[in-house]
């Protein structure tokens, strides 16, 4: 690999660099989708298609391909599978979760059990492993991010309009089938993006919790989507930071961070009309 | 609205200026029958009011003309076409019953209302500045000005509601269809709500077809009162439906009670 740019502890090597970039890129994307998802109540979606996505790796584990290709494959189909299934009302949006977080889970553990001596690889996929980010998954990463970016700004504000209202959306003759599967797939791909940085347990945390803290403080939806942007960029820039000198795992400190600032912002809010009363005694 | 050159009226581009047509409509869920021969007709620039009991099938006749449910038997015609052949749907603005947005994340009055324009310019195009116009001018005409970059969360019941009334006219509909969409509401928002379908009805000739119980607000400017049980009941003027004892402005307050007798 390239050499290291002369950056400070703990960012001073090749590897460490290429984590921040891998680490802050998923900060920026996973909430941008994310926003949409909590609008849409669908908070847990993430989770339910990462399960589904650690199938693939299992997949990938037992033939033999680089499992983030296979976890893709595995992504888009439950993603698109899960909007299918709660289009068609055959089951509650969460009950349709259900279905494909349990199926995946159970169909990656036996994945994995059957491909042998892969217990290493297998846990770098569940918590995540920075460090170890080739060039390659970088640019895949970076890849996937822009492709976001570009179908957000192209479909932004439909999504916005199928999310906050579906059933004005489908009277008013918006595309809410096509949208939301469309959406459904790029939460796969934001999955597939983090799944090496962040782990599957924990990607849907970086898609949830920084919307979480933004939609506390921001009084529009936009002004939510930045500000969760920023704050997603900074929990991972600030747990990276920490998790190297304290031999923490990256991907939990990352997470651990995001709540932090959850609770940060929270709480105070929480105390405020106390506050206010007792002025009014 | 603004997007019109100021003082040209949209012409009805469907034939005899029937916006929405149903013809001895009759649906059922299950066994049940809901509707029965049911007719009913919108043309530009009138302002038709639906009402009847709970469980007379309003909603029901809703769905069917809009599309969102197939009939079991008769047809519906919406802008001359069977609902679901409607591509240009911006044409038809909707004020749902209870909107289903409670929003999770905050959205403003403004964001609420630009939605309202998607269709009509096209959802992947980006807003030029006759959408930001329209899109003014329907939170305008509403009375919402100064409140458009407020979380929706922060405003009265009666405001939120006037949103969702100002995305349905940011299209710049031909039809305008609404779903008991005061009730509940204060009578300051009564009032702008009145003041800015005549708006919509005598400056842009669209046809509004507004269910609700509470129409003393409007008994001044509806055309036509539909009753529904099933089967219509009634379908004449206010002026009609006071020949047959019961008075809109009157009895406003148990409209359902009265309508219980028209048979």
């Amino acid at each position: 690999m390239t050499a290291a740019l002369p950056l400070p502890y703990p960012f001073d090597t090749a590897d460490a660099q290429r984590a921040m970039i891998a680490c802050v890129a998923v900060g920026v994307f996973a909430p941008m989708i994310g926003a949409f998802l909590v609008q849409k109540r669908l908070s847990l979606i993430g989770d339910g298609i990462a399960h589904v996505a650690f199938a693939g790796v299992g997949a990938g584990l037992l033939l033999g391909v680089w499992p983030v290709w296979t976890a893709l494959a595995f992504a888009m189909v439950g993603a698109v599978g899960v909007e299918l299934l709660r289009l068609s009302r055959k089951a509650a949006g969460d009950l349709a979760l259900a279905l494909f977080f349990y199926v995946g889970i159970a169909l990656g553990a036996v994945f994995a059990s059957r491909a042998g001596d892969v217990e290493l690889e297998t846990l770098s996929f569940l918590f995540g492993d920075p460090y170890s980010v080739t060039g390659a998954e970088i640019l895949t990463i970076v890849a996937l991010g822009i492709g976001v970016m570009i179908a957000m700004s192209v479909a932004g504000r439909a999504m916005f309009a199928v999310v906050t209202d579906e059933d004005w959306s489908r009277v008013s003759g918006l595309p809410v089938g096509p949208l939301s599967v469309a959406l459904a797939a790029l939460t796969a791909g934001v999955i597939i993006a983090g799944m090496r940085v962040v782990g599957v347990l924990l990607i849907a945390a970086m898609m949830v919790l920084p919307v979480a803290s933004a939609q506390l403080v921001a009084r529009s939806f936009r002004g939510t989507l930045r500000l969760a942007v920023a704050i997603g960029a900074i929990s991972s820039l600030v747990g990276l930071t920490v998790a190297r000198p304290l031999d923490l795992a990256p991907g939990g400190a990352i997470v651990f961070v995001a709540a932090a600032v959850f609770a940060a912002v929270s709480l105070p809010r929480r105390a405020a009309p106390r506050a206010l009363q007792q002025e009014a005694h | 609205m603004s997007a019109e050159p100021a003082g040209s009226h949209p012409q009805p581009r469907v034939p005899g200026g029937i916006l929405v047509r149903a013809e001895s409509l009759s649906f059922a869920y299950g066994p049940e029958p809901v509707l029965l021969d049911v007719g009913l007709e919108v043309r530009s620039s009138e302002f038709v009011a639906l009402v009847g009991p709970n469980g007379s099938g309003k909603s029901t006749l809703l769905k069917l003309l809009l599309g969102t449910l197939e009939p079991g038997a008769g047809r519906v015609e919406l802008l001359g076409r069977t609902p679901r052949d409607v591509d240009d749907r911006w044409r038809v603005g909707y004020v749902p019953q209870r909107p289903s947005l409670m929003s999770e994340v905050p959205a403003t009055v403004e964001e609420i209302v630009a939605a309202g324009r998607l269709r009509r310019r096209g959802w992947w195009r980006g807003m030029t500045s006759g959408d930001r116009d329209a899109v003014g001018h329907a939170i305008d005409s509403v009375g919402l000005g100064s409140l458009a970059t407020k979380p929706l969360h922060e405003l009265s019941i009666g405001q939120q509601q006037r949103a969702f009334i100002a995305r349905a006219f940011a299209g710049e509909p031909e039809l305008l269809v609404l779903d008991e969409p005061i009730a509940g509401v204060d009578a300051e928002s009564q009032r702008r709500f009145r003041d800015s379908l005549v708006h919509l009805i005598r400056h842009h000739g669209a046809g509004v077809l507004l269910v609700s119980h509470e129409l003393a607000a409007v008994a001044d400017v509806i055309d036509r009162v539909v009753v529904l049980k099933r089967r219509v009941v009634f379908d004449g003027t206010p002026a009609e439906l006071a020949e047959r004892g019961v008075s809109l402005g009157i009895h406003r307050d148990d409209l359902p009670l009265w309508l219980e007798d028209l048979r």
